[in-house]
């Protein structure tokens, strides 16, 4: 299982992610100015502030070469899974549904939280049951979801009751889109994956995508 | 130029004799920038230089050591951990988001210039009363810069200190330390080698920023006219600095460069100069080959504009190329802007025409140092604090009050504008452990603590600051940790007032004696003076970073109790006393003229111990004794692990209660361990981790207190950020 | 060359805690009678072909999700 994670200027979480990937397959680091996704089976685009979140957290990085080529991989059924700035860059390239604003209390905040798996059954979440709660930190300045007119079963987690300090609409903490290969979410699973550092619920979201992948590689 | 003008940019008449005398002749505009910079204050420690002199610098495992851009540890199998604090105080008392967040920015790159990856910062802040709303802005938006530049580029901020004092209101302290991680072998030094070779600036064009900031701001006492210095105050650019600093590293990871040097106050001739120095060349620089910002900007404002996140290198002739290139694929600017000369010079050209020619020397050597003329202060120099608890509170209301108060409430609202986790390191966040806590590559870690400490220095500036190096190493103690080396910052009021000098004499002298003792070695620091207004200095305040050692991360320490029955035990040498206590603080009594004696090799032993039993995961907790004293530290250690506990202090006192001073932890482990430990320090077996309440029996007196009315006062600093 | 600005206000009905912050601060400053405030953004630019804007907010400038513009003159 090869996982590509995407690299902008500003990425900061792309080691991490990189990391984390690496404990669960193959991980590669897919430089921003590269088309070439080196054979990925699934692409992550990383935590960071991504061309200094000028403009707005995303609005630049969606327009970089490998963008592209995440776009058409996208378009094809390839698994892409956005954290926190990387799910900005998702919904400023359409990709999903929305889009993140600043905090309602208008500060960075870093906290463990827990997340409600809401559904259980997503290429990202097969190996969670629903209504499971994963102890995750979240780290950003502009994480409130919106979205008008979300269709429901888009919602993948939640923050649990009193866990969400962004303002989101409903609490939500990730989507997907409606083909359901493509999955967003601010709080940072790549951070909860070993056990001396905190909690592992996060090694979940990565295991998920290597079984769903390697599931369809068997279908062949 | 003349006198008039070397006055008005801060040189003396008897400074601007010796600058005529070295050069032979009048300096002009370019040369008198550049030296009204280097010998300021903040650049060439003419005040405090010769008492640095007597830190220790030595130490088995010191790599490199005072002198450099940051010192650095060896932490085993080739690695090392560089480290450093410096202050931007003046800065951020005009500015404070700008000021902090480019002095985080410049401790940063001071890391990087050597060739090690930032992998942590901390910092340690100091402003007035919150009752001030000017300090409470100082603090909401020196918190946000800190946050906003760390965040941005994507260094875990994972420690740090904030207190509230009177004196600080005028000159607020905004310190700020960093940790990276390098190869042995990639540690790369400043001193600029081979005739021929070139100089290359790369990072930020220059514009105007911070124009005399390094003479003006920091070398001053702040008036009524600052608001004009707004100007100078340099902006930060985190996303540029991110870039610079992969820029930097991959420069040194394929060897290209000889020399390597970052910009922070009096900008490209403090790095040139400095660079030239130490490697015994000298410098030609033209500066219409710099990138600018702005347009017409003159030779001397070049020279000294403090533009933010640029850096300069040597490389040799035929590596220009390879160096360029590695700019623009992480779109960097470079250039080429000069070269190194036989002759031991700094010259100064625009285009064709030379228009500035100094001695490397008499720039960088030549500023006179001052001897200080000590004498203690005749009459106390500190108002007392205003009292703010009433009078006839028991011992209840009292540990509540001392919870709820500002300098002891949970930093939570603070620490958790800051991204303690990026990096995959941090074993211990915030608030789990006396110490940071981060793993090492070698399958170790290490223990990273700031402490500072004004008010007891000012009662006592010997044994004020032995408490502050013990504090730190007490710190890192209980996360298991064994101090590697100290970085510090002084930050006292005008030297040249005897009083003052006294102050910072004497504390140096603790610093070097309790160093000598915990046999740590210093590595760098800084020195901030002249911190002080029309209303007098602040506390003297000498603020310690300490980076230590632990050999397995799954032992290490925490300061919440973990476990239902454990023992709680007080252990250490500790001698409490209210004396210049945050009890006596907050009852408004005026500061104690000296502090109590101090058996630092005491302290040390149980440091020792503390140490050892934490790293064997003998006990559950450890947890340092500090301000509040002993009931608060309980009270800390029942919040951070979530548990209640029962105790019998039999006919304690208020000073056994809420009594200061180095020496104590309040430790938890089975009464078997504990009892083990009290074979090694003196132990005092206190009561038992229990759920539910913190029960206290005392003078007869049985008092249950809720973790939830605990909790409630230690998140009394959450309002101020509502 | 002609300047023109883009103004970018954040939509109509979407919280904008920002412009509240703004609003809540300006009477603790002695400043009565302040309601409806936002906070936006606005960005200056020199183009040559002024008619291009329009494109260029759709696409970068503005988020049209979450925020309208105004190009001026």
């Amino acid at each position: 299982m090869r996982f590509g994670v995407l690299q902008f200027p500003g990425s900061c979480d792309d080691r991490d992610a990189a990391h984390a990937c690496g404990l669960v397959g193959e991980a590669v680091l897919l430089w921003h100015g590269d088309r070439d996704l080196k054979g990925a089976d699934a692409i992550v685009i990383p935590g960071g502030f991504s061309y200094g979140d000028y403009l707005r957290a995303g609005a630049i990085a969606r327009f970089s070469p490998v963008m592209e080529s995440v776009i058409e991989f996208a378009n094809d059924g390839g698994l892409v899974l956005g954290i926190c700035n990387g799910f900005q860059v998702l919904t400023e390239a359409g990709l999903l549904p929305g889009a993140l604003l600043p905090n309602v209390g208008l500060r960075f905040v870093c906290r463990q939280v827990d997340l409600e798996v809401v559904d259980g059954a997503t290429a990202f979440t097969n190996l969670c049951a629903d209504g499971e709660i994963l102890s995750i930190p979240a780290k950003h300045q502009t994480g409130r979801y919106y979205a008008p007119d979300l269709d429901p079963d888009l919602v993948v987690l939640r923050y649990a009751t009193g866990h969400c300090f962004n303002g989101s609409q409903d609490d939500i903490a990730g989507v997907r889109n409606a083909r359901g290969n493509v999955f967003g979410l601010m709080p940072h699973p790549e951070h909860a994956v070993d056990p001396l550092t905190g909690s592992v619920d996060g090694l979940r979201i990565f295991e998920s995508m290597a079984a769903h992948v390697g599931a369809a590689h068997v279908a062949l | 130029m003349s006198l008039s003008e070397a006055v008005a940019l801060g040189l003396t008449e008897g400074e601007y004799g010796l600058i005529v005398e070295r050069l032979g002749r009048e300096p002009n505009q370019v040369e008198l920038a550049m030296f009204s910079l280097m010998w300021s204050e903040h650049c060439a420690y003419k005040h405090s230089k010769k008492l640095l002199r007597t830190l220790p610098v030595e130490g088995p495992r010191l790599v490199l050591g005072p002198g450099e851009n940051a010192g650095a540890v060896d932490v085993g199998e080739g690695w090392a951990v560089a480290f450093k604090v410096e202050s931007h105080n003046h800065p951020s008392a005009v500015e404070p988001f700008q000021g902090a967040a480019t002095g985080v920015g410049g401790i940063l790159r001071d890391v990087f210039a050597i060739g090690a990856r930032p992998i942590a910062v901390l910092d340690s802040l100091r402003f007035g009363e919150p009752t001030s709303e000017r300090s409470r802005y100082l603090l909401d938006h020196a918190v946000a810069g800190i946050g906003h530049y760390g965040n941005s580029i994507g260094v875990a901020n994972v420690g740090g200190e904030v207190y509230f004092e009177g004196p600080y209101e005028q000159n607020c302290l905004v310190n700020a330390m960093c940790v990276g991680l390098v190869r042995r072998e990639r540690l790369i030094r400043s001193a600029a080698a081979g005739v021929g070779n070139r100089l290359v600036l790369f990072g930020a064009s220059t514009g105007r920023d911070g124009i005399g900031g390094a003479s003006v701001l920091a070398s001053a006492e702040l008036g009524d006219a600052d608001a004009d210095k707004r100007p100078t105050v340099q902006i930060g650019d985190p996303f540029e600095e991110k870039k610079l600093l992969e820029c930097s590293l991959e420069l040194l990871d394929r060897g290209l460069l000889v020399a390597l040097q970052d910009l922070g106050a009096a900008g490209l001739t403090s790095s040139s100069s400095e660079m030239a120095s130490k490697g015994e060349v000298g410098v030609e620089i033209d500066v219409r080959r710099v990138p600018l910002r702005e347009p017409g900007m003159e030779p001397f404002e070049i020279m000294v504009s403090e533009s933010q996140e640029r850096m300069l290198c040597v490389c040799e002739p035929e590596q220009v190329d390879a160096v360029l290139e590695v700019c623009a694929r992480w779109d960097v600017g470079g250039a080429v802007i000069g070269e190194i000369i036989a002759e031991r010079e700094m010259r100064i050209l625009d285009g064709g025409e030379v228009v500035g020619r100094i001695p490397v020397e008499a720039l960088v050597d030549d500023c006179p140092l001052y001897d200080l003329e000590p004498a203690p202060p005749a009459q106390p120099l500190y108002p007392a604090p205003p009292a703010t608890l009433e009078a006839g509170l028991d011992v209840r209301e009292t540990l509540l009050a001392l919870l709820a108060s500002p300098n002891l409430s949970s930093r939570r609202p603070l620490f958790e504008q800051y991204d303690c986790l990026v990096g995959s390191r941090t074993v211990r966040r915030p608030e789990q452990a006396d110490a940071a806590v981060l793993a090492m590559p070698t399958g170790g870690a290490i223990a990273i603590a700031i402490d500072g400490n004004g008010r007891r220095v000012a009662a006592d500036p010997y044994r004020g600051a032995i408490e502050a190096v013990l504090e730190c190493a007490s710190n890192l103690a209980c996360a298991g940790g064994e101090p590697l080396g100290l970085t510090n910052c002084l930050n006292f009021g005008n030297p040249e007032k005897p009083h003052i000098a006294w102050q910072l004499t004497e504390a140096v002298r603790g610093l070097a004696d309790a160093c000598r003792a915990l046999d740590v070695p210093v590595v760098g620091g800084n020195v901030s003076l002249y911190n002080e207004g029309g209303e007098g200095p602040i506390y003297p305040t000498p603020v310690v970073g300490m980076v230590g050692e632990l050999p397995d991360p799954l032992h290490a320490g925490r300061s919440g109790f973990a476990l239902e029955g454990d023992a709680i035990a007080i252990a250490g040498p500790f001698r409490p006393s209210l004396a210049g206590s945050e009890l006596a603080k907050l009852r408004g009594e005026p500061l104690p003229d000296g502090l109590p004696e101090i058996d630092v090799e005491a302290v040390r032993d149980a440091q020792r111990a503390i140490r050892d039993f934490v790293r064997a995961g003998r006990l559950s907790s450890a947890h340092d004794v500090a301000e509040g004293g002993l009931l608060v530290a309980v009270a800390e250690a029942c919040l951070a692990g979530g548990l209640g506990a029962t105790l019998e202090l039999g006919d304690a006192d208020e000073a056994q209660l809420f009594g200061e001073g180095p020496g104590g932890f309040v430790v938890s482990g089975s009464e078997a361990a504990l009892r083990e430990l009290g074979e090694r320090v003196e132990l005092r077996v206190i009561g038992r981790v229990d759920p539910g309440d913190l029960d206290v029996t005392v003078g007869g007196e049985e008092l249950e207190i809720t973790l939830d009315a605990l909790r409630h006062a230690h998140g009394a600093l959450a309002e101020l950020f509502a | 060359m002609p300047r023109v600005q883009v103004l970018i206000r954040p939509k109509a009905g979407i919280l904008d805690p920002q412009g509240k912050a703004v609003e809540r601060a300006l009477p603790a400053l002695g400043f009565a009678g302040v309601r409806n405030v936002h906070v936006g953004r606005l960005i200056e630019l020199d183009v040559d072909d002024v008619s291009q804007v329009e494109a260029m907010c759709e696409r970068l400038l503005a988020n049209t999700l979450i925020e309208d513009y105004e190009i001026q003159p």
